[in-house]
C-alpha cells in the first residue's frame, strides 16, 4: 500500500531523515514512537507532501510520488498527477487545523465539493454519516470555536475521512488534549482500526500503540531503529534503545 | 453668525454645497472601488518569493506611504501630461492619485492579515487537496477580511477627510465649495458646515463597519 525507500530529508545542515525505509500493507495500523526531534513528524509530512524529500522514493498504492533521478536526487511527479496521488493520503494534525470560518458541516462538505466535485447533497450526506460515526451528529451546525479540543479533533478525523483516503496519518492527535478527551479521540481511531483502515499514527500513548497498532516503529535521530509487531517492540523483550525511551516517557 | 442661527440660510448654504458634496462622494467611492482590489494585488506581489517582483513593490509602497498625498496629487495631475502627453481631467487625476496612494496602505494591511493566518490552514488545505487558488479564496481570504476590518475602517475614515486635498488641484469638491462660499460671504461658517458633512459621512462609515464586524462575529479565531 505504501512504500518509502531510503528517504532522506534535511533542513539546512540538519539531517532530519537519514535514510528511512517503511512499508505499510493494506489494513495495517502502524504506530510511530520516538523522542522529540527524532523526525516522526517530518516523515509523516513527507508522506503527505507537506515537505519534499531530498532523495529516496515514495510509492503510494502502486503510484510513484517521488523517486530518485540519475543524479540521486528525488524527483516528484507533475502537479496534476502528484495531486491525484496525494489524494490517497489523509493527515490529521496535532492542532486540528479546522477552518474556523466554516461550520462543522461545511468543514467536511467544502473539500469534497471543491476537490472531488461531489454534489452538495452527496457531500452533505457523507459528512453527516461521518459526524454520526465520530459521535458529533448534533454538532453539524456549530463552529469549531465552540467545540472542545476532543470534539475538534474528531471533526478533523471526519474531515480527513470524507476525502476517502487510502491511508490516514495522524501526527500526535491527542497531544493537545487532556486525558479524558484523549480517550474519546483514541476510541475513534480504535474504531477505524477495527474497520481495517490503513493508518500511520505518531503517538506518545504507549498503551494505545501496544493495543491498537499491528506494528510499532521506533525512530531515533532520523532513522528507524526498531520496526516490528507491537508485542515485540514494546513487549518484555524490547530493545535497550526502546527500553530507555519508554522508561523516560513513563510507560 | 449668518447661518447657524438662521435655518433658512443654513439650508440654502447646504444646498449650494451639494455639488461639492457629490464630487467628494465620487472621489471617496471610486477610490475605494479601485484601491481595495489593487491593494490586494499589491499585497500578494509584495509577498512574492521572487525578489524581482517584491523589491519594486516594496519601493512603490515606500514612496506612496513616504511622500505627501498632496505631492502625489500634483505629480499625477502635472507630470503625467508632461511625460505621457495625455491630459487628465482634474477628477480623473484625483481618483488615480488617491487610488494609487490608498492601495499602498491597503496592501500593507492585507499583507499583515494574510501573514496572520496560521500556516496550519494552508497545510490542512493542501492535505485535503485544495489548489492554492481555492485555498486563497475559500480559506484564507474570508478569514483575512475579518482580521483587517478594524485597520481598514481606519483608512476609510481617513480617506473621507483626505478627499479635501483634491481642492489643491481645483477639483470642486466639498471643501472647495465651502471655501468659496466662505470667501464670498466673508464668514467661516461654511467651513464648519463642510465639517458637518465629513462628520456625517464618517458616522455612516462607522455604522457600516460596526455592522460588518458583527456579521463576522459568528466565529472566533
Ligand atoms: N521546517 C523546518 N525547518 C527547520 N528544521 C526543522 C523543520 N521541521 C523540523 N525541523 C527539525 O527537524 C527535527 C525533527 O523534527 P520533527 O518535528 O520531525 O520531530 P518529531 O519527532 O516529530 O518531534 P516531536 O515529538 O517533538 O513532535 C527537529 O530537530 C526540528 O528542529
Ligand atoms: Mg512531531
Amino acid at each position: 500500500m505504501l512504500q518509502a525507500i531510503n528517504v532522506a530529508k534535511s533542513f539546512g545542515t540538519e539531517d532530519v531523515l537519514r535514510g528511512v525505509s517503511l512499508r505499510v500493507s493494506r489494513g495495517e495500523v502502524v504506530a510511530i514512537i520516538g523522542r522529540s526531534g527524532s523526525g516522526k513528524s517530518t516523515l509523516l509530512r513527507c508522506l503527505n507532501h507537506l515537505e519534499e524529500i531530498d532523495s529516496g522514493s515514495i510509492v503510494i498504492d502502486g503510484e510513484v510520488m517521488a523517486e530518485n533521478d540519475a543524479s540521486g536526487r528525488a524527483r516528484y511527479r507533475k502537479d496534476a498527477e502528484l495531486r491525484a496521488i496525494c489524494q490517497k493520503m489523509g493527515l490529521v494534525f496535532q492542532d486540528y487545523n479546522l477552518f474556523p470560518h466554516y461550520s462543522v458541516l461545511k468543514n467536511l462538505v467544502m473539500p469534497q465539493t471543491a476537490v472531488l466535485h461531489r454534489s452538495r447533497q452527496e457531500a452533505e450526506a457523507k459528512a453527516r454519516a461521518l459526524l454520526e460515526k465520530v459521535g458529533l451528529a448534533d454538532k453539524a451546525d456549530e463552529y469549531p470555536c465552540n467545540l472542545s479540543g476532543g470534539q475538534c479533533q474528531r471533526v478533523a478525523i471526519a474531515r480527513a475521512l470524507a476525502m476517502d483516503p487510502e491511508i490516514l496519518c495522524f501526527d500526535e492527535p491527542t497531544s493537545a488534549l487532556d486525558p479524558q478527551l484523549t480517550q474519546e479521540v483514541l476510541s475513534v481511531i480504535r474504531q477505524l482500526a477495527d474497520e481495517q483502515r490503513t493508518m500511520i499514527v505518531v503517538t506518545h500513548e504507549m498503551n494505545f500503540a501496544r493495543d491498537v497498532a499491528d506494528r510499532v516503529i521506533y525512530m531515533e535521530g532520523g532513522l528507524i531503529v526498531e520496526d516490528g509487531p507491537a508485542q515485540k517492540v514494546l513487549g518484555s523483550e524490547r530493545s535497550a534503545a526502546v527500553r530507555a525511551f519508554v522508561g523516560e516517557s513513563g510507560y | 453668525m449668518k447661518y447657524f442661527n438662521n435655518p433658512e440660510a443654513f439650508l440654502k448654504l447646504v444646498v449650494s454645497m451639494q455639488d461639492g458634496f457629490a464630487a467628494t462622494l465620487t472621489i471617496f467611492a471610486l477610490t475605494l472601488v479601485f484601491s481595495i482590489p489593487l491593494g490586494m494585488v499589491i499585497a500578494l506581489l509584495r509577498m512574492s518569493k521572487s525578489r524581482i517582483i517584491s523589491t519594486p513593490i516594496a519601493a512603490y509602497i515606500l514612496i506612496m506611504r513616504g511622500t505627501p498625498l498632496m505631492l502625489q496629487l500634483f505629480a499625477v495631475y502635472f507630470a503625467i501630461p508632461m511625460f505621457f502627453g495625455v491630459n487628465l481631467d482634474r477628477m480623473t487625476a484625483t481618483i488615480l492619485a488617491f487610488s494609487l496612494n490608498y492601495a499602498a496602505y491597503f496592501a500593507e494591511i492585507f499583507r499583515g492579515g494574510i501573514m496572520s493566518i496560521p500556516v496550519g490552514q494552508y497545510e490542512a488545505s493542501h492535505v485535503l487537496g485544495l489548489t492554492p487558488v481555492q485555498t486563497f479564496f475559500h480559506i484564507v481570504l474570508p478569514q483575512v477580511v475579518k482580521r483587517v476590518l478594524l485597520p481598514v475602517s481606519n483608512e476609510v475614515i481617513t480617506l473621507v477627510k483626505d478627499t479635501s486635498l483634491a481642492n489643491i488641484i481645483a477639483v470642486s469638491e466639498l471643501f472647495r465649495a465651502a471655501k468659496n462660499e466662505a470667501s464670498r460671504t466673508a464668514s467661516v461658517e461654511p467651513l464648519f458646515v463642510a465639517g458637518l458633512f465629513y462628520l456625517l459621512m464618517n458616522g455612516v462609515v462607522t455604522v457600516f463597519f460596526s455592522r460588518l464586524t458583527s456579521r463576522f462575529a459568528y466565529y472566533k479565531d
